[in-house]
């Protein structure tokens, strides 16, 4: 198995390690950087549990290698918080009851925060599409909407 | 129920008081089974049969054994030398941990690898040589009964047949003359296909052995890890393990839905791997393993029967059961319940006269029967009563609802004994129904199905009035292996008048550390925000049957009342010494004791606490604590009406559920926000089997969806916005009044959806269409019927 170099930005550290050609991302972050926010549900890229941002697009880090991730940006659940506050969307999941069991939740939120940057102000339907690579078996969905929406108004004002 | 009686700062029951448990999990800090990692664990994998029944002709390990990084591969002749290859199901069944000569359902597990890392260990897969001699799989129990079919199980001293079991229950002859002397009877043959509980977390194990002290510590997705824990005990105990020194825990659980209740084959083959080799080992399945391998739900053939009189009086019911169980009987029922609580198919009728009866066969499938979020076969009742009683409404021309209204069990008529011998508690059916029909417009609808129909589009109307029975379950007669289905509580008060609390059961998602906190603070006075509950370590939790069934709040949410009751007693002593005045001379409201006629005399719960510890009355112990194991007198039945309107597409056979209204009534209410949530995600749970999910098998017995590309979990985008409601009906019984809910909708759900879809075809002729119904499905009926578009 040929081994590679790797420099990626996780969380806004600079990470450089040797990776197995074939290693996943989502391995090498929960299993060589400890970080198992990222969870894995499927072996289909079907559930998006393992959703995270790579250069600020949401990916399913089941079906990315790690060596592909090389020389960019990864951001992942345990990147969210700042300074101590939570991301608004993390506040609005436990205020709006979006989550249940929490293993859909960090891909869950990872897939929000691109949709909310592509799209501040969606209408419910537009955010039941842009979460339908994600599956919760909890919740039934009505929840997660309500916590996008109300994450959206937040970062409206914030904005604004 | 009105208003909350506690502060919202003490917030007790009936406070939307938000989740504890969040704080972790939207920071993904929290802690599931694979995210354990112990210094050198090494990673376990399984090969699988490709086939459904074969003979195991050879087993060659060398290739695998050769690649560097791996440390064993383990087959049923290596676990034969311990007598593990075999490991009996709380069903009293046995089942195989790894064959040594047949394979009986494809992805049965075959053999394990152990090495360094899952890489490796998938590699080593692939590289052992397994050589089968197939045979032809029996994957229909219709073939399994016929007389010339293999005998599948001839492991089974003197078995001659695949038939597992009969059971019956109610009165066979007093029946069938009710039948031959009706004025109407009605029958249907229902299939409910099997499915998968498919919760996103996949189950898996980390077992690690440590020789020196000779305790084995399991972290594991189970939903009962003190029976866990007294199955390996009884497993392994001729191996030298014994229950002192086993440790299960279950950690944080993505979701079990009854899927994490069986002990499966990689449990125990992981942790006879860290016995052997002295390493911890982490065995993770995939979710191809888990829907292919892992417990099924459902699978009833089921041919229902309902007599009533003209004016549409129900008279009796009779249900006829074929069930499918795979290769053994590795359900998980109450020893004494084979078929589960399928006893409730009288639903919420007055029906005075039924009888119900099922014999239950092996075929070349995987083993299961586990509930897919309800109390032990409960859907599988309530959807042929539900199917049913639409059906008698069809034939004689009366509308659905208003058949129910008629057939409905009164209020006045609570404690009712039903025909096949439980004892429902107490109920409001009427209310139920009246108020779903109110929200949704009900009479409004039917005006707009008539003008529809008229211009020839397709909409439809179903209703299910359904009535559950969870909280398994007084100890006379529940039990599994021979444990009484108790559930239990401890709670310790600390000086500072904070409260840590322990369970038997073990939370996925229910919000457990939230809702055990707010039934402690109703009964206490302790804000749930300082009282920690604890569930999952049977090292540290008291000893209960776990959380599946909708057993927690009328079991150990129960139990937490009576330890409060229990501390509250002790702590009345205390105060009274502090006020120093009789213990009669004392009255109790939320969080302190006062002197009667004098308020201003009191010691909160916080004084009594600290004195509990500084300053305690002589010859009284020290400390201010309680456990409690709750033997619930009763089971407990919520039930509810859900309405759900459908519209349907002539072209594409396409359903559209415009609306669906769910008002449920499960008593008292711990936690409003936490119960929505609980309904939505049971809504979601049923209308999935009603519309999507069907495991699919071939004449081989190949799966034929196994993976989550095939099989259709509902995203955001098939789910309907569900509107809920509840009516509050006290259960009598329980101390808190409270009767269990999560399970309610994916119980109710179906019915209510295929009884809409049937409604919006009857009048070209449909009487009963199965679950799932697809576009495909429907565009084939509308296709036969002359009406596609």
């Amino acid at each position: 198995m040929s081994k590679h170099t790797v420099t990626i930005d996780i969380n806004g550290t600079t990470v450089t390690k040797e990776v197995d050609s074939r290693m996943l991302l989502v391995h090498f972050l929960r299993e060589e950087l400890q970080m198992t926010g990222t969870h894995i549900g499927c072996d289909t890229s079907s559930c998006g549990a393992c959703t995270v941002l790579m250069d600020g697009r949401s990916v399913k880090s089941c079906t990315v290698y790690t060596v592909q991730a090389n020389g960019r940006s990864v951001k992942t659940i345990e990147g969210m918080e700042s300074g101590g506050a939570l991301h608004p969307l993390q506040e609005s999941f436990h205020e709006e009851h979006g989550l249940q069991c929490g293993f859909c939740t960090p891909g869950m939120i990872m897939r929000a925060t691109e949709f909310l940057e592509k799209n501040p102000n969606p209408s419910e339907e537009e955010i039941r599409w842009g979460i339908s690579g994600n599956l919760c078996r909890c919740t039934g969905y009505v929840n997660i909407v309500k916590a996008i929406q109300n994450a959206a108004e937040k970062m409206q004002k914030e904005v604004a | 129920m009105n208003g909350p009686k506690t502060s919202p700062e003490v917030g007790g029951i009936g406070h939307r008081v938000k989740r504890k448990e969040d704080a972790r999990f939207i920071r993904g800090q929290g802690k599931y089974t694979d995210d354990v990692v112990l210094p050198g664990m090494l990673h376990m994998d399984i090969v699988r049969s490709p086939y459904a029944y074969a003979k195991i002709k050879s087993i060659n390990t060398d290739a695998a054994m050769a690649i560097p990084g791996v440390h064993a591969v383990i087959t049923g002749d290596v676990l034969k030398q311990y007598n593990l290859h075999w490991m009996p199901t709380l069903m009293s069944d046995t089942q195989m941990v790894l064959p040594t000569d047949t394979v009986m359902y494809q992805s049965q597990e075959v053999a394990a690898v152990i090495a360094d890392d899952r890489y490796i260990a998938a590699d080593a897969v692939e590289a052992v040589e397994v050589e089968y001699e197939p045979m032809q799989a029996v994957v229909d129990p219709f073939k399994a009964m016929e007389p010339d079919a293999p005998v599948l199980r001839p492991d089974k001293e003197g078995k001659t047949d695949n038939l597992i079991w009969h059971w019956e229950t109610g009165e066979r002859e007093a029946t069938e003359k009710v039948f031959q002397n009706a004025d109407v009877v009605v029958k249907e043959n229902i299939y409910l296909p099997r499915i998968h509980v498919a919760s996103i977390e996949t189950c898996g194990c980390v077992a690690s052995f440590d020789p020196a002290e000779g305790k084995l510590t399991v972290w594991m997705t189970t939903q009962a890890p003190h029976a866990i824990r007294t199955v390996v005990a009884l497993v392994a105990g001729h191996v030298g393990l014994s229950e002192e020194k086993i440790r299960i825990i279950a950690p944080d659980i993505g979701g079990g839905f009854g899927g994490k209740v069986p002990v499966y084959p990689g449990y125990v083959i992981a942790i006879a791997a860290s016995v052997v080799i002295g390493k911890p080992v982490k065995w993770v399945e995939d979710r191809s393993e888990n829907l292919q391998a892992d417990s099924f739900a459902r699978d009833y053939h089921m041919g229902v029967e309902l007599a009533a009189n003209n004016s549409g009086k129900m008279e009796a019911l009779r249900i006829k059961t074929i069930a499918d169980y795979g290769y053994t009987d590795a359900a998980a029922n109450p020893s004494k319940y084979p078929a589960g609580m399928f006893s409730i198919c009288t639903g919420s009728y007055d029906i005075k006269t039924a009888f119900t009866e099922m014999d239950a066969y092996y075929t070349n499938k995987p083993p299961g029967g586990v509930a897919y979020r309800c109390s032990f076969r409960v859907t599988e009742a309530v959807h042929a009563i539900e199917r049913i009683v639409d059906v008698l409404a069809q034939k004689l021309g009366r509308d659905p609802a208003e058949l129910r209204m008629q057939n409905f069990i009164q209020p006045d008529e609570f404690p009712y004994q039903s025909a096949l011998g439980w004892e429902y508690d107490s109920g409001d059916y009427p209310r139920a129904l009246k108020l779903a029909m109110e929200k949704i417009g009900y009479d409004d609808l039917r005006r707009e199905q008539v003008e529809k129909r008229a211009r020839g589009e397709l909409m439809g109307i179903g209703i299910s009035s359904f009535t559950e029975i969870v909280g398994a379950g007084p100890s006379k007669d529940f039990d599994i292996l021979g444990i009484k289905m108790f559930d239990s509580c401890e709670v310790r008060i600390h000086p500072t008048g904070k409260a840590i609390a322990r369970f038997g059961t073990k939370s996925q998602g229910q919000g457990h550390e939230t809702t055990y906190a707010q039934i402690l603070a109703e009964e206490l006075g302790i804000p749930a925000a300082h009282i920690q509950v604890e569930e999952g370590d049977t090292d540290t939790a008291p000893y209960g049957l776990g959380t599946y069934a909708s057993r927690s709040t009328p079991t150990a949410g129960a139990a937490a009342a009576k330890a409060a009751y229990k501390v509250r007693d002790k702590a009345r002593k205390i105060a009274a010494h502090l006020l120093e005045v009789s213990e009669e001379d004392l009255e109790w409201e939320v969080g302190k004791f006062y002197v009667k006629g004098s308020p201003e005399q009191s010691k909160t719960i916080q004084d009594i606490a600290f004195a509990a510890y500084t300053n305690h009355p002589e010859g009284m112990e020290a400390g201010l604590e309680a456990t409690h194991y709750y033997d619930p007198p009763n089971m407990t039945f919520p039930f509810g009406s859900y309405i759900c309107v459908v519209d349907i597409d002539r072209k594409t056979g396409v359903i559209n559920v415009r609306r669906f209204v769910a008002i449920d009534d499960c008593g008292n209410i711990i936690n409003p926000m936490i119960l929505e949530g609980q309904i939505h995600g049971g809504l979601t749970q049923g209308l999935a089997p009603a519309m999507y999910e069907e495991l699919i098998y071939d004449e081989q017995g190949n799966i034929l969806n196994g993976n989550f590309m095939d099989y259709l979990l509902p995203t955001a985008v098939e789910t309907p916005k569900w509107e809920t409601d509840q009516t509050v009906t006290p259960c009598p019984h329980h101390p808190l009044g409270a009767k269990g809910v999560a399970e309610s909708p994916t119980v109710g759900a179906p019915p209510a959806i295929a009884n809409a879809v049937v409604d919006a075809l009857s009048h070209l002729g449909v009487v009963n269409m199965d679950i799932p119904i697809t576009p495909f499905k429907v565009w084939q009926v509308l296709k036969e019927k002359g009406a596609a578009a």
